[in-house]
């Protein structure tokens, strides 16, 4: 019986006018497009400089700025005044101001203060661009102070050099962080969403209530709608891995088949999310929503843009309950630090958690009759 | 009466479904209210009433669709309280709303249907031509069904309902939207599968069609207010066609037929 | 008028009457204001590190201890050997480990410098460059401490002063952002889905062989997915200035008017999807793809635009939210008054009007 269900869902699915594109697009789109939009690098801010001074030292320092690659100077303007109106208008992200006799006085050795102001609404970036140029200074502060002082022959003790070090992602490619969320994403849309839409038209259409009165049972029912769209989540995947693999040269550290075996219970899991979703929507546009609401939920507490680490402490303890949270580490631990499933069996047995608990409360909420 | 329930003993009987006390409420609305009824293998038997007596409810819980709240009901042999999807193998459905797949082939539709109700695979495609052949519809054997004209479509959808052969059809208002002929039609279609053996239940609308049934109930308010054949209630009503029957009987309605 | 209040009213039943939607109308804000401004957070905090350090002299406690007593960073294990380092990262929740050479105390003296080698897990690249940065300057900061006698040090003092966001919350730069996500989707989509249902379903040519003029119908089929963006508005407004502490530092007036003509737009676009569409579904489909996602995506509500390729960045001009949450953000944080944002205010009011344009010729050909 399955087997005609099955032929039935396979056929509707490749006439479709839609979805077998869809299929092919939406890893498509998510690999090539969504990583360029989903960048949170800091990189050029805009820095408007007013100097005050106008010596060789503050030209120095400004040469420093602009050679350490994170700063774009975009304006030197004469008064605060002006140089905050850019920054109002958002032409500069930040300003530098350098005061009168800046460079006498550091010559001199008398300590001098300069104005930093970062336009903050983006916190991320007013916070990283003023330490950023707070370390500029700091150095370069460091380095007057050296060629005046060498002649006295002091202890300089400022002489760390410290160098850091991004392990697993030396040049901190951001892709290389979106990319495996990205995967998860299109496994979540092919897997979860497509088949609850699936059973929500057929409910719609009422052809789920001719289906009712016949002998077909509710798990060859649901399984006939299931095992398609695992296929396709398949096929969506190795796209999506494909792409990432020869547009952006980004391999999985660990091996590929453990990919898969998350990927595969992940879609277990949230395949029975849609179902639970398919079970109480009565409409396709109730059903969106529903999964809309959720997504949306899920994801902001999987770490997918920022770490989990970073949330607040009840944030941190929700977190367990996004199935998101558990797939995306596991497949970044793959793709970056070439973990195996042995040293991810918290995740896996997160995952299996998560398929029983869905496809229980499927089967339960399923109801036949009313 | 006591001991129905049993396969043997409806068998024994001659009564195909049989139905006492069914009731039905989704809260305080009764949508059926205690109906009690036999019907006899090979019967067609007419289910009449306005929109909201309860016909499509009572229908649904003789099909296995909805739990009855009380009362107890054979169909095929089967409980249908307990024995449900014993029922679905053994009686077709075709629904008010057209139930086929429309993005599927003719023949495909009848393929995943007797597919479902377990015809031997090896008999499906044979058995499949000899029906389109029937039907006069070998040259639609591969269009997609959405684009057949909707009496067709009913005529495709009843013929998948029996395809099976199974001991009951339910039809749920089958020939609503369809030209007089195209109706006519469809009722030699439900006679021809009367004579194999079939027992019909159908409801519908048309007084005209409710001549053509061997008996007839008509239901109001969720009762049911008259049950026999339809010369015997033209009698008893004195009334010279079913229409007179069925405006005598619904003018006593209380339920705002929206 | 009559009529038409009570063409209003059978609109609000039919919305009122679906639960689950009406439901998820209500909360939908709730829980993005919530999410986005919980649980999108960069700050760094509590970072756990480890130290591999074979000197274990006064100079490395020294370092460690300004670290692990700072509010960035707990310290965690010392390791013993380099091969444990990546246990950290794939294994243990450490951000950051912290190496020191052999003999580091006896070497500080040397003219050279000694190393010290900040490692930290780059597969989040914001993550670890906060993390080192944050790491650096703790230790030129204990650096300085250690040349006491040599004041001089310090020759610049950089005062920093963080505008419009001192405690850099990220709540400031979404707020305006899921206002935006919020209107389409309440105006855009639901409005389009609704006129389309209608057009599906048929009624709408009956509604239009009705003595009322065909604008006041659909306008009439507007008012109610109005009235909840307004209700939302207010939510997001409370929750965000209540709970997340975002001021409204500029005109309260502005900020109302700025909303009401990027409600405006909105309702154009749904108006406008709901000529084009035919069916339900295909309304949904233009909206969620053609709309939500720009929305939610190349707005500059979440992710910097600056950052994209100049490709997206020329895309983005044509979304009406990204020049309403400049405009928002503009009045709501900055403060700044009316002749900042008329450049945006034009933009939007043009964009509307061009659609309400666009519409009202698709309308008039398809009643002819």
């Amino acid at each position: 019986m399955l087997r005609y269900l099955l032929e039935k869902e396979i056929k509707q699915f490749v006439r479709n006018s839609f979805l077998p594109k869809m299929v092919v697009m939406l890893p498509l789109m998510a690999m090539l497009i969504f990583p360029l939009i989903a960048n949170f690098e800091i990189k050029n801010i805009n820095l408007c400089v007013v100097d005050h001074d106008r010596s060789i030292q503050s030209q120095k320092l400004i040469q420093k700025i602009q050679s350490s690659g994170y700063f774009r100077i975009t304006d030197v303007a004469e008064s605060y005044q002006r140089a905050m109106l850019q920054v109002e208008s958002n032409n500069s992200d930040m300003l530098l101001e350098i005061p009168v006799a800046f460079g006498k006085d550091i010559e001199q050795g008398t300590s001098t203060n300069v104005l930093i102001a970062a336009n903050a609404v983006n916190g991320v970036k007013g916070g990283l661009g003023s330490s950023y140029l707070t370390a500029i200074l700091q150095n370069f502060s460091v380095d007057i102070a050296t060629k005046i002082q060498l002649p006295k022959a002091m202890p300089q003790g400022a002489g760390f050099s410290i160098i850091p070090r991004f392990w697993f992602n030396p040049t901190l490619n951001y892709k290389m962080f979106m990319i495996p969320a990205l995967m998860i994403m299109v496994l979540a849309i092919v897997s979860g969403f497509l088949p609850a839409m699936n059973i929500v038209g057929e409910k719609e259409s009422g052809t789920i209530e001719q289906m009712n009165v016949t002998p077909v049972g509710r798990f060859q029912f649901i399984l006939a709608k299931l095992i398609p769209y695992w296929l396709v989540g398949f096929i969506a995947l190795s796209i999506a891995v494909l792409v990432s693999r020869w547009v952006y040269g980004f391999k999985p550290q660990g091996s590929i088949v453990t990919v898969y075996l998350f990927a595969s219970m992940f879609m277990l899991a949230f395949s029975g999310f849609g179902l639970v979703i398919s079970n109480y929507a009565k409409t396709m546009q109730q059903a969106i929503f529903m999964i809309l609401f959720f997504l949306l939920t899920f994801i902001f507490l999987s770490g997918f843009y920022t770490p989990i680490n970073n949330m607040p402490q009840w944030g941190q303890v929700l977190s367990n309950f996004s199935p998101f949270k558990f797939i995306i580490q596991s497949v970044r631990l793959v793709y970056l630090k070439g973990c195996g499933f042995a040293d991810m069996l918290p995740q896996f047995f997160a995952l299996c958690g998560f398929a029983v608990f869905f496809n229980g409360w499927a089967v339960l909420s399923y109801r036949k009759k009313s | 009466m006591t001991s129905i329930g049993t396969d043997k003993t409806t068998q024994q009987i001659g009564k195909v479904i049989w139905a006492e006390n069914l009731c039905k409420k989704f809260g305080a609305f009764t949508a059926v209210d205690h109906i009690s009824f036999e019907i006899e293998k090979g019967e067609i038997f007419g289910f009449l009433g306005a929109n909201g007596a309860g016909k499509t409810t009572a229908m649904r819980m003789l099909t296995g669709l909805s739990k009855p709240t009380s009362g107890k009901g054979v169909v095929a042999g089967f409980d249908i309280n307990t024995q449900s999807e014993q029922i679905k193998k053994n009686i077709g459905y075709m629904s008010q709303k057209f139930a086929l797949y429309e993005d599927l082939k003719v023949w495909e539709n009848i393929r995943l249907y007797a597919g479902i109700y377990g015809v031997p695979k090896k008999e499906i495609a044979p058995r499949t031509d000899d029906l389109l052949h029937r039907l006069g519809f070998e040259k639609e054997k591969d269009t997609l069904v959405k684009s057949l004209p909707l009496g067709w479509k009913q005529k495709l959808a009843f013929s998948v309902a029996i395809f099976h052969e199974p001991k009951i059809v339910f039809l749920d208002e089958p020939t609503g939207g369809v030209d007089p002929a195209a109706r006519r039609n469809f009722w030699e279609m439900i006679y021809q599968a009367a004579d194999r053996g079939i027992t019909v239940f159908v409801t519908t609308h048309y007084m005209d069609e409710a001549e053509y049934c061997n008996r007839v109930s008509i239901m109001v308010d969720g009762r049911i207010d008259a049950l026999d054949t339809p010369k015997n209630l033209k009698d008893q009503f004195n009334a010279s066609t079913m229409d007179e029957v069925f405006h005598h009987l619904a003018r006593k309605s209380t339920r705002n037929a929206d | 008028m009559k009529q038409f209040a009570a063409f209003v009213k059978k609109e609000f039943r039919h919305i009122l009457r679906d639960h689950w939607t009406m439901i998820i109308l209500l909360v939908l804000p709730i829980l993005m204001v919530i999410l986005f401004g919980y649980g999108i957070s960069t700050e760094v905090k509590n970072t756990r590190f480890a130290v591999l350090d074979p000197s274990r002299d006064v100079v490395t406690q020294g370092i460690v201890n300004k670290l692990a007593t700072s509010e960035y960073f707990i310290l965690g294990d010392y390791l013993t050997s380099e091969s444990q380092i990546e246990q950290c990262f794939t294994h243990s929740n450490y951000g950051l480990v912290l190496v020191f050479g052999n003999r580091f105390g006896e070497q500080i003296m040397d003219p050279d410098g000694v190393q010290i080698q900040l490692i930290a897990d780059g597969s989040d690249p914001n993550t670890a460059s906060i993390l080192t940065t944050y790491a650096s300057s703790l230790i030129s900061l204990y650096a300085k401490e250690l040349s006491k006698e040599d004041e001089k040090a310090l020759l610049i003092s950089p005062q920093v002063k963080l505008l419009f966001n001192p405690s850099m919350k990220n709540s400031f730069n979404t707020v305006p952002g899921i206002m935006g996500v919020i209107i389409i989707l309440i105006c855009a989509l639901m409005t389009s889905v609704s006129l389309t249902r209608e057009k599906e379903h048929g009624t709408m040519e009956v509604l239009l062989v009705s003595p009322m003029r065909p604008f006041l119908i659909i306008f009439s089929k507007m008012i109610p997915y109005f009235c909840i963006s307004l209700v939302n508005l207010s939510t997001i407004l409370l929750l965000s200035h209540y709970m997340l502490g975002v001021p409204i530092v500029g005109s309260f007036g502005l900020v109302v008017l700025i909303s009401l003509i990027y409600i405006f737009v909105s309702l154009a676009l749904g108006l406008f999807i709901s000529t084009v569409a035919e069916k339900q579904i295909v309304a949904l489909l233009i909206s969620g793809a053609g709309l939500m996602l720009p929305v939610v995506y190349l707005s500059g509500m979440m992710f910097p635009l600056e950052s994209m390729p100049v490709a997206l960045q020329w895309f983005a001009n044509i979304i009406p939210a990204k020049w309403f949450i400049i405009a928002m953000r503009n009045v709501m944080i900055k403060g700044l008054g009316i002749t900042s944002v008329l450049r945006e205010i034009i933009i939007l009011v043009g964009m509307g009007s061009l659609i309400v344009f666009a519409s009202i010729k698709r309308f008039k050909i398809r009643l002819e």
